[in-house]
This record gives structure tokens, sequence and C-alpha cells, in this order.
């Protein structure tokens, strides 16, 4: 929906520009992490285990360490420091059970994939044959891989926590025993969201040199000001002496919000052996060692009156976090807890949140984190309810939206959603979808063989990561802050560069961001360069996840750019001799205002900034401001989305072939970049819908270690997406701009799911779990047609539950609870 | 995803590729496309010391019509066949294969040669009752008929010191095709394929069929019980759908992550019924 937009004007802000970046991104004229070549440097090849738990007997190192072209092969023990590994958000005022976490490992084993020595050497290709001749013994020791069987304790991971359980969490409100025992039809199910990847397409890459006492670190992460810190807390070294750089990125999807002990190995060793080291995964060790997303089982309960009204939500999580916790691995699953109040006005939600470790690798924030599980339980069982109701699924949303709200809205769990209008959205989406012409070519089509289905999901989410006063230390318990820095100078030449302590990695910030300076310098676009991903240049920061960039950092370029203009126009005031306040910045110009004659450009500005000798009184020469922005609450997008699938009943396959989707993240700064967050955002969670999926086998062995066995669709698979906007503005920060670059992947698996379930209905399924497989969804439809099924006079699918209160599935039989 | 080191050679005739394939031993591989052995490579599930690779020998490349059937040189890359009309159930099963990448490095005698039993032209050569020229070292060269070829798992008649040169395909003009591959992406592997080839008799009934089934076992299959449940009978929808019931009979396919046996025997039999209304040109 978003045209480009070429046609040269003043304004930029709302303008569909193409990415500046572009154009070096898709010439291969870039650089990563893996084109940057040092002289002398070592390359490393990890050894990891391929068991996934054992007790390590022994490690012989002599073949490997006499090979030529090894320079030294070191084990946990060898690593004088760098460790353990640190997490640094954990849920506040409960206890924890962290195991000890070593970037080799020491002593033990707990996931396939586990590194137990590391090889260094002058080929990259020779350290990883070198690798193969590192001798380790192991002396395997029963695995958990099932995350409700961790919970028996019967088998003990980490035998100093004495349990498997991490942890447990509850966020609650309002009275959920009174909206229970008022509710006249109770749901209940449990709902599985799998295990999934964030399948960057660039793996990670780490290069560090150590010179002359100072400690250079180049990465492909998403968060080079958090390595740089964790680095020199970790090899004790002073802050100021290590530098993190995230040059070009391919991609993060959360999976590169991470510390990765690969990273930290690599400062270690360059200490150690005094050259440069470099790694590069491969596409199987990404697979097997880089931060997984989702895999929880949740116990959803949802009562609601007749007349459609939530009276209480409850949900029970039991999340699998793996073998160890990372940066934010136990904290996860209850992000999802601050939004489970949806969109609606339920009176009474708790979440409660059991964190359980296994011996898979560690789950932590992949796009959408939490919220995307939240949002697939709350959307789901409101689908549920419905039909429990015999309610239109629309209707019950309608029922029970919050009301359209310019100021914040305190939810029942006391989080304060800064502006809706989820009747809007839903309005806006039923201008592209005729529910009522679908019903009746629905039908059509089934005559024909054709199982066509409509789902829908209107959402909300939490972004804008985050003020420090609610998240911070004394808040949820993240140890660090939640603001982000601006740095805008304006050069002598007139051309303006931009530092932001975010990190973006493909997202299209440094167009968005030359658009906002732009309109306020009177500049173009193209005059603006974006700096970021380098803790030597620029401010302090605090780098790019939880849909901050815009929200957060571009907030506060837009108010240290602010401070370049009241500047500028102090000294052109001086100079034409008006007020300040008279000067405005109109047709790319400086000028008194109702004198277009009057007028200084920003290069003329620059040069009497830098030239200076007739500035005001008292005024510092230069043109270069700072601003640091602490927001005062998050943003809350929203949207309502629909999806359209056929589903073949006798293959089981589902084919989306319409996805319609209308998102609220504020005035639009540049559509053309909304809409390829949203298109990426809904092709990856209709792939975790349709086809990704982690999977381990009961010895631990990871069964989808390549792009073969893990399903990431192509564009043969996923649809044209039809996007629309509302736009409401976020009282939280002056550009009224909201996160936009999880929201697509928050809404869709629920879209996706429920219209799966819409149109195997008429064959008896009504639940059914993600990954809606082929043959998960030709066994639904055997199961629902089976005796059993049948036996009981009503159809359930494979996971199905009926509701636990005797509501019938339509109130026209009555007999209600 | 990197591979052990090995040596490569590419030898400018057939004579110099066959001796360098003898004398590099036992571990010795030829590399056609490479679209099969290089990912086995870097997965470090091959290792070969060597590569033959026959890119520049000559007069192994196309397709011609030859004999009243068809010779396809072993270095035919799928894109060639996938735009050549008058292969029909060749070009159309080539067509299908992996993605376009694959296809334009891909070879038709390397799919053979490699013999694995979820590729696409394993089952059309079965299903055509095709054979393959074999040459050896020194020069002798056999010709081997597809039920002979495929003997189990990645395993084929293909000798060690042997080149496969050279696929003869009966001519099947006159015959309706079809043909369904059942995955979950587009660039994959058949979970289940079937290849269906009818001949019709003047009156409309099936004067015969051969049915080829992908991934039903460590080999590709024929369904032998369809074939017979149809020849000689009535081509209408209910008596392909009858038969096609027939097409696991027989077959114990191995599962995987994507699908039980239960649900590839499933699969086979709609799968086929669906190649067979395509071949036979009627709908359900």
């Amino acid at each position: 929906m978003s045209a480009v937009e070429d046609t040269p004007t003043t304004k930029h802000v709302g303008r569909s520009l193409r990415r500046k970046e572009d154009p070096r991104l898709i010439t291969g004229r870039s650089r990563y992490t893996d084109d940057i070549v040092l002289p002398g440097t070592l390359y490393v090849a990890f050894v990891r285990s391929p068991e996934a738990r054992a007790r390590i007997v022994s490690i012989d190192k002599s073949a490997a360490e006499a090979r030529d072209d090894v320079v030294a092969v070191f084990t946990g023990e060898d690593m004088d420091a760098g460790g353990p590994m640190p997490t640094a958000w954990v849920p506040p005022g409960v206890t924890v059970n962290t195991p000890e976490h070593w970037p080799i490992a020491k002593g033990t084993v707990n996931h396939v994939g586990d590194p137990v020595a590391a090889v260094v050497g002058h080929d990259r290709y020779a350290v990883i044959d070198a690798a193969e001749d590192v001798l380790v013994e192991y002396d395997p020791l029963p695995v958990v891989m099932d995350l409700e069987e961790a919970l028996k304790d019967e088998v003990v991971i980490h035998e100093s926590l004495g349990t498997n359980k991490s942890h447990e969490w509850s966020l609650g409100g309002g009275d959920l025993e009174a909206g229970f025992a008022e509710a006249d039809v109770i749901v209940e199910r449990r709902i599985v969201n799998h295990r999934i990847s964030g399948a960057a397409i660039e793996p990670r890459a780490v290069l560090a040199e150590d010179r002359a006492g100072s400690l250079t670190i180049w990465s492909s992460t998403q968060v080079p000001h958090f390595l740089r810190n964790i680095i020199a807390a970790l090899l004790g070294l002073s802050a100021d002496r290590v530098r993190a750089i995230a040059p070009e990125v391919g991609g993060g999807f959360g999976s590169k919000l991470q510390i990765y002990g690969e990273e930290i190995f690599c400062a270690w060793a360059t200490r150690k052996l005094g050259h440069p080291i470099k790694w590069v995964a491969t596409r199987s060790d990404d697979m097997a060692t880089m931060h997984h997303g989702r895999d929880q089982v949740a116990y959803v309960r949802m009562g609601a009156k007749r007349d459609g009204k939530v009276t209480a939500f409850h949900t029970k999580i039991i999340a699998d976090l793996g073998a160890y916790h990372l940066l934010l691995t136990p904290s996860i699953p209850s992000f999802g807890g601050f939004v489970m109040s949806g969109v609606y006005t339920f009176p009474a939600v708790q979440t409660d949140v059991i964190g359980v470790l296994t011996n898979k690798f560690p789950t932590d924030a992949i796009r959408g984190a939490g919220r995307p599980e939240a949002t697939h339980m709350i959307e789901v069982t409101m689908d549920q309810m419905a039909h429990e109701l015999g309610m239109d699924p629309l209707e019950i949303r309608r029922r029970n939206f919050i009301p359209p709200h310019n100021e914040p809205h305190e939810t029942a769990i006391g989080v304060m959603y800064d502006s809706g209008n989820h009747e809007g959205t839903l309005d806006k989406l039923m201008e592209h979808v005729d529910v009522a012409g679908f019903r009746a070519e629905q039908e059509r089509l089934r005559s024909e063989g054709v199982y066509r289905g409509i789902g829908f999901c209107t959402y909300t989410e939490v972004c804008g990561v985050a003020p420090t006063r609610v998240f911070g230390p004394g808040g949820f318990g993240v140890q660090g802050g939640g603001w982000e820095s601006g740095m805008v100078r304006v050069n002598t030449n007139g051309s303006v560069t931009v530092y932001t302590g975010s990190s973006p990695h493909g997202q299209g910030h440094e167009t968005g961001f030359a658009q906002i300076v732009a309109d306020r310098l009177g500049v173009d676009p193209q005059q603006v360069e974006v700096i970021h991903g380098d803790t030597a240049t620029g401010p302090e920061g605090l780098d790019t996840y939880g849909s901050r960039t815009l929200a957060v950092g571009g907030e506060a370029v837009a108010r240290a750019t602010e401070k370049v203009v009241n500047k500028a126009k102090a000294i052109v005031a001086h100079q034409l001799e008006a007020a300040a306040e008279d000067i405005e910045v109109r047709d790319g110009k400086f000028q008194v205002k109702g004198s277009p004659d009057k007028a200084r450009t920003l290069a003329e500005v620059a040069g009497e900034a830098y030239i200076p000798l007739n500035l005001p009184e008292g005024m510092e020469p230069g043109l270069e401001e700072t601003a640091f922005y602490d927001p005062e609450n998050f943003v809350f997008p929203f949207g309502a989305h629909a999806c359209f699938v056929d589903v073949d009943p006798d293959t089981g396959k589902v084919k989306v072939v319409r996805y319609v989707a209308v998102d609220d993240c504020g005035p639009a700064i540049n559509p053309l970049l909304i809409d390829g967050q949203v298109h990426g955002g809904i092709a990856q969670s209709i792939g975790q819908a349709l086809y990704e999926q982690v999977v381990y086998d009961a010895d631990g062995q990871l069964v989808t270690g390549t792009f073969v066995d893990y399903a990431l669709p192509t564009a043969n698979e996923i649809p044209t997406f039809e996007t629309d906007r509302t736009e409401t503005p976020s009282p939280t920060n002056t550009l009224g701009v909201k996160g936009v670059g999880e929201a697509g992947t928050i809404a869709a698996t629920a879209a996706v799911t429920n219209a799966v379930i819409d149109a195997l209905r008429p064959l008896g399924v009504s639940f059914i779990d993600m990954p809606l497989t082929p043959m998960r969804i030709w066994q639904a439809i055997h199961t629902a047609a089976g005796p059993a099924a049948t036996e009981q006079g009503k159809a359930v699918g494979e996971h199905g539950q009926g509701s636990s209160g005797s509501g019938p599935a339509s109130p026209t039989e009555g007999g209600a609870q | 995803m990197i591979p052990p080191e090995f040596d490569y050679t590419v030898p400018e005739s057939l004579d110099d590729a066959l001796k360098a394939l003898a004398e590099g031993g036992e571990d010795a591989k030829v590399l056609a496309g490479g679209h099969s052995l290089l990912p086995l490579m870097k997965l470090r599930l091959a290792a070969p010391t060597l590569l033959v690779d026959l890119r520049k020998v000559p007069g192994l490349r196309g397709a011609e019509r030859a004999n009243g059937g068809w010779r396809i040189g072993a270095m035919t890359r799928h894109a060639d066949l996938q735009v050549n009309g008058d292969l029909g159930i060749v070009a159309r099963a080539a067509s299908q294969i992996a993605d376009q990448q694959v296809r334009n490095r891909g070879t038709i005698g390397g799919s053979i040669a490699h013999g694995d039993p979820a590729s696409d032209l394993p089952t059309v050569l079965l299903t055509l009752d095709g054979t393959v020229t074999l040459m050896g070292a020194g020069g002798q060269s056999r010709e081997v008929a597809a039920g002979d070829m495929f003997e189990d798992y990645l395993t084929t008649a293909v000798g060690p010191t042997e080149i496969l040169t050279e696929i003869h395909l009966p001519s099947m003009d006159g015959w309706g095709y079809g043909y369904e591959k059942f995955n979950r992406r587009a660039e994959d592997w058949a979970m289940v394929g079937v290849v269906a080839l009818v001949k019709k008799a003047a009156d409309g009934s099936c004067e015969d069929v051969r049915i080829g089934l992908t991934h039903m076992g460590s080999t590709p299959l024929r369904a032998s019980a369809t074939e017979a449940a149809l020849r000689g009978g009535g081509l209408d929808a209910q008596s392909i759908a009858s038969a096609a019931e027939h097409a696991a009979d027989g077959t114990d396919p191995p599962g995987d992550l994507n699908a039980t046996p239960d649900y590839k025997r499933h699969l086979a039999q709609v799968l086929t019924r669906r190649a067979l209304e395509q071949a036979a040109g009627v709908s359900s």
C-alpha cells in the first residue's frame, strides 16, 4: 500500500522514501564482521558436545596441539577469566535458580553443542579439521527433554540447584475467583507454543583484537554496548578500554540480543595469544547454539457471561528455559504477562509462570519475546470462547474492547496502555474484508472439496523499551537503564551526521531517522548520515531490541535536533536582527516569519557557527547537540489482522491465500519501512504457525540442525500482504510513534491458527496446536472423524479439550452452566 | 558446513575421467552438478579424497531422440530438461526439483547415480522402464535397466570406477502423464511423489499404465497393485479412485520428521489418484 515517493518536497516525515542504506547492501558493498580482515588473525573452531548431558571424563588435546597449523587448544579449565556468563534480567521479587554457565564447559555438558574446547590456528579450515582431533571422553547422564517431565525432578540436571524448576512468578489484578464464579461459560485449553529459531541470514561472527592495552571486538550483534560492558566485567577490564562494534549486521530477530560465550572466548583469547581472533559460525552452529524462542505450554482458563463479556482470564505458563539462563532467559515468559489483558477490559487477569530447565539450548528473546505467546493464548482462546457461546468471533471482541483512549488506560494488572483505538483498527480491517461474502464463498468452496477458513487477531503489545523507573533495578529488574541517546552534528558544509546509541541491523532506521532530522533542519534526507553500532563513536547508548529504536532512539534524535534548531534559530535571529521565536524553518531555510527574503540556509548557519565571528554574546561555537531520553511509559502499538487459509482435507496441507493487516503504530515516519517490518513480522509468524519448529529427540539430539529440516518458509509459501493503518498518536513521546518491529510476529500466529480451525470445524476439529503441519492436520481430521469423537457426540481436535463447563456449542441449545 | 580437505581434477575427456577415477582409489567420487554430494561433504557425511569433475567432458550434455526413444546425456542439467516440452513427464518432474538455482546446476545423471529415494528423476526412470549406460575403466560399457539400477538407499548399480554417461528412455508419445509431488515447501524433497503414465485405448479404457512412487521405500518403487487394477479396465474417476487405494500396497516407507509411515501410505493413495486423474484427463 505504500507507493515509493520520489518527488521533491521539503517535508519528508510520512513519505515512503526508499531506504538510504539499500544501495550498499544490495550491491554487496557493505561490510559485515567476516569481511573485516586483520593481519595475523587466528581462527577458532569449537569442539562441541555430541551428548545432551554428560560428565566430561577427559579431554585429550595432544593430537590437535601437535598439528602444525594449530596454535593452541583451550578447555574451560584453561580459561583463567571470562565467566561465569551473566544474566541481566531476572524476574524481581522471586527466587530464581540460575545454573552456572561458562563460555567453555567445565566438568559437565548440558546440551548438544555445549563447547568443551576451542582450537585456535592459522587457517579457518584447518582448525575445523583439528577440532576433530580433540578426543573427549564423556560419561553420559540421563537427560530431561520434556518440560512437564522436568518439573517432576526425577532427574535433576544441575545437581547444585537440587531442582529443575528455575522459578515461579505471578502477575495479576482484579478478583479472579469472583470473575470465574460469575461466568456462565468457562473455557479451558492447553496451548503449546513450540520452540523456534531466529534464523538470521548472517550467522554469528566475532573478531577480537587486543592492541596496546585496548580491546576491540567486532561482532554480528544487536547490542554492542551490552557486549562492551559484559566483556569488561568478565575479563576485569575498564570499560573505556573496550570498544565494541556492530558493523553491518545481517538480521537479528532477537537472537543477537545476546552475549554469547564465543564472543567472550575471542575477547579472552586475543589477550592471551596477542593475535586478532576470529570465529564465524556455520549455519549448523547457529541452529544448535544460538538462542531459541518460545517453547511454552500454557494452561489457559477464560470465563465469560453469556453476552460475551469476559469475566476472568487465567494462564499458567510452563516455560522451557533450556539448559542455562542466558542474558534475559528467565524473564521472557513474564514479558507476555504485561499484556495478558490483550485489547480488552477483562476485569480480572492473572499470569503464573513456571520456568523449567531442560537439556536443550536456552530460550531467550526472539522477535516478540513473550508477547506473541500471550497474544496467541488470548486470541485463540477468544475464538474458542466465541464458539462456545455461539457468538461471532468479531462480536465477542467488540463486546470486550477497551474504548478508544488518547490518554493512558489502566488494565486490570495495572499496566498503563498509552493510547488505543481497537474498534477503529477492526473497523478499518472490515473495509477490506467482507465477512458475510466470505461465509457464502466458504460454503460454496466446501461443496467443491476446498476447506477455506478465516481467522482474526486483534492485538496490542508493549514496546519502546523502556522507562528505566519501571523496567530497571527496583522495577522489573533489568540491570540497566532504558533510555537512549541521540547526537546531531551539523557539519561545516551544512550536511548532518546523526549518532544514535541504538544499533539497528536491517530495519531501515538510517532512512527513518534522516527523515525526522531533515524536516526539522530544512535539509534533504540524503544529506543526513546516521551512524550507529560503535561504542567509541557518539554518546552512550543501549542498543536495539524490543521495538525501541524509533520510539526511544528516534525520540532522542528528535530532541537533539530540536536543540540544534534552537541554536540555529538564535544565530539567524542575531544576524537578521529578529527575535528567535520569529524564525521558522520553511522551504529548506531558516527564515523570518512572513519575510522569505530574510533567510539563511543550514549551510550558511553552519558557516557562522564554525567561524564564530558573529554569534550572539556568550554562545559557544559549533552546531552539535546531544539528547538523552528516558521515556515516561512504554508504547503500545495495536492492530487487527485477518488471515484466509485453504486446507486440503485429503493431505492436511494449509495454504495462506490472503492476509490483511491493519496496524497502528502512531503517525508514520515512513510507511514503506512500516510495511517492511509488518511484512517480515507476519512472514516470520506464518513460519512459526505452519512450518518452523526446532525439534530435539528424546535423547536430546537436535533433529532440525539445518535449513533442510528447519523449514523456513520462502516466497512460495508466503502470500502477498495487504496492509493498512490507523494512526493513534502515543502520548509517550513527541513524535507520537509506537514501535512496529515485532507487531506482525505478535499478531499472526493466532490469526493463522484461528483461520485453520475455522476451516476445519466442519470436519470436527475444534482446536489444534501449532505447528500446523500437513501431518498434524491430517491426524487431527482423522482423530475427529474417529470412533471416540462419535461416541462423545462432540468432535474435538488433536489436543482439544471441550469446555470445562457444560456450556453448549450454541446458546439456543440451552442448558447454561 | 566446511568439508574436509580433498583433491580435485577436471579431466577433458571421458577416458581421462575414467582413468582419474580408477587411479583415485576407493574414496574418489565423480562430481556432476554437486547439489547432492557437496552438501553431504559440507556436513561431513561424505569425505571423498578426490573429486573428478565431469563438466569439461565433451558429449555428456543434451537430450535427443534416438532409436525411437530418447538419449539424454548424464550431464544434462535439470534446467535443460524442464524447458523441453517434448520430454513430457521428464520435463514436468525436472521443473519441480528443488529451486531454479539447484536446477541450473543439478544433472539427471548425478541425480540417478546418487539414488536418493526422495529425488524426482530416479522414479521417472523407473516408471518409464529406461536404461542407463555405465562406462568402466578401460572403456567397456554396460547397459543397466532401471529396475536393476536402484539397489538400496543411496546405493545404485554404478560401480566405484564407473561413470554414468547416458540415460535412455522410451518415447512415451501418446501416453498421458501426471506428476504429484507433496512437500511442505516448494523446494523440499518429496515427502511422497507419484509419477503416473496412462495409455488410453481407442474406447477410452486403460490400455497400459505405469505408476512410480518416490520416497515410499529405500529405492523408487512401482505401484504394481494399482497398475494391475487399472490395466485393461475403465479410466473413470471411480475406477481410478478404487485402484489408487492400492498405491501403498506392499510398501514399507521410512518415517521421518514430517511424516509417519501411515501418513506416507495415505499420501501415496491420494497422490496416486490425483496423478492418475491428470494422466487420464479426468476430474474427480
